[in-house]
């Protein structure tokens, strides 16, 4: 899933490994996030998006919404 | 990269059941090789070896359990997978061939190997698709 942890990350200066260790996972749980190769559980959704203090949606794309706007 | 908790349990207990796996096949092949066995323990005496086996799928559950790191749960199920579809797979043509005639019969032991082995295969599939291997 598409999605702006990588950008949000790097606006506070984290690493992957300072991030990681902020949700409780692993760096490269954080890298495969972060490059869409694996979607995160609604827990985990609701666990960087409370950390960031943003919605869910402002991280994370909608696949719906990205198919809609193709169209 | 730091392995978890639940991961250094489930690598403590591998470990443990390898000796008593160890310990257990070395006595029973001794006590069998030399009629140690008494006729009544013979069945339990030759189970023996299989227990910390059992173990150790034990020890894989209990990891998918604790592990708390949701992405690295899930490299584990994709190998036990693949291990699995493997395993399966394997037995299954190999159970016909035998059952025309073509090969010889296999020790059924060699499921477990062969199911251990395709833990590795999972892991290299998943280095391939995800770029991590997992366990």
């Amino acid at each position: 899933m598409e999605n702006r942890l990588r950008l949000l990350r790097a606006e506070r200066n984290w690493s992957q490994q300072d991030l990681g260790q902020r949700l409780e996972v692993s760096r490269q749980s954080v890298n495969a996030i972060e490059t869409g190769k694996y979607d995160p559980s609604l827990p985990l959704a609701f666990r960087i998006a409370e950390l960031f203090d943003l919605p869910i949606e402002e991280i994370f794309v909608s696949p719906s919404t990205r198919s809609s706007k193709a169209i | 990269m730091p392995r978890s908790p639940a991961w250094a349990r489930y690598n403590w207990r591998v470990v443990g059941l390898s000796a008593l796996y160890a310990t257990f096949l070395i006595a029973a092949v001794y006590g069998f090789k030399h009629q140690l066995v008494p006729p009544a323990l013979k069945y339990p005496v030759a189970i023996l070896p299989a227990l910390p086996i059992i173990g150790i799928f034990g020890a894989m559950g209990r990891y998918l359990v604790e592990e708390q790191d949701e992405y690295v749960r899930m490299l584990m199920v994709r190998q036990i997978l693949w291990a699995s579809a493997f395993t399966l797979s394997i037995a299954t043509v190999w159970g016909f061939l035998d059952n025309f005639g073509l090969v010889g019969h296999a020790d059924g032991y060699w499921i477990v190997i062969l199911w251990f082995f395709g833990l590795g295969l999972g892991a290299i599939y998943n280095k391939l698709t995800l770029g991590a291997a997992g366990c």
